[in-house]
């Protein structure tokens, strides 16, 4: 297991990213999961970045674990900010044409779409959002 | 992200290479009001583009509706990835994409 804590801003997301990223090398992750994983990252701490603590700035920690059976990888996001499931958005009409069409919520549904297992939970002042990918 | 401009007149391609996502998209989205005056063919190529996030569509789709207004628009060399995500957003019918 493996973490890092930065402050939820916009510019860390790369930071972020490589970090997983370089995790992944090491674990000889397949490169179409590891893009996979990165947009799930950039959506994720995006959120956090844009939403979590209002006008204030606060922390999120990034973890990163790997579970055999079946050979996963688990990427968890915590922060302390205001409390919010992402997966309490609504789902977006994705028939619509481009006229009618809006963005909101694409992002996480791109989460839940690409990734094996996605959880939230609110515990101990934290948000707690848990994907799963397996590889 | 980079971004390589080339055409002239009324047609305008761009290259896009690296992660169109949170961090990169105000660029093409900032490269496009400033270049679409007059352009009635817009392509985007995506050859060299690793992948994108919900960021990058949020840029496609304006682009998309400003395009059709004044033109068109098309999206070309599209990866496995970014098709993929194309094809669970929906974005498959909004885009024409060779």
């Amino acid at each position: 297991m493996k973490e890092i804590t930065l402050e939820a801003i916009v510019d860390n997301i790369p930071v972020a990213t490589d970090f997983i990223n370089a995790e992944l090398e090491a674990m000889e992750c397949p490169m179409k999961a590891q893009m996979q994983i990165a947009i799930a990252i950039d959506e994720l701490f995006g959120n956090i970045a844009h939403y979590a603590y209002a006008m204030k700035t606060g922390k999120v920690t990034v973890r990163v674990e790997f579970e055999k059976n079946p050979r996963s990888v688990v990427i968890t996001f915590m922060d302390q900010g205001r409390p919010y499931d992402p997966l309490s958005a609504v789902e977006p009409d994705t028939t619509l044409n481009a006229k009618e069409r809006s963005v909101g919520g694409l992002g996480i549904f791109l989460v839940k779409k690409t990734m094996d297992d996605v959880r939230y939970e609110y515990r101990d002042g934290q948000n707690i959002l848990r994907i799963r990918k397996n590889v | 992200m980079t971004i390589t401009k080339s055409g002239s007149g009324q047609n305008l391609t761009l290259a896009l290479e690296g992660r169109l996502d949170t961090t990169t998209a105000p660029e093409l989205d900032n490269e496009l009001k400033a270049s679409l005056d007059g352009v009635t063919s817009l392509v985007l190529d995506l050859e060299k583009l690793d992948y994108m996030s919900s960021a990058g569509l949020r840029v496609l789709l304006s682009a998309q509706k400003r395009m059709a207004k004044q033109g068109g628009m098309k999206v070309i060399h599209v990866n496995e990835i970014i098709m993929e995500i194309f094809d669970v957003t929906g974005f498959v019918d909004i885009l024409t994409i060779e």
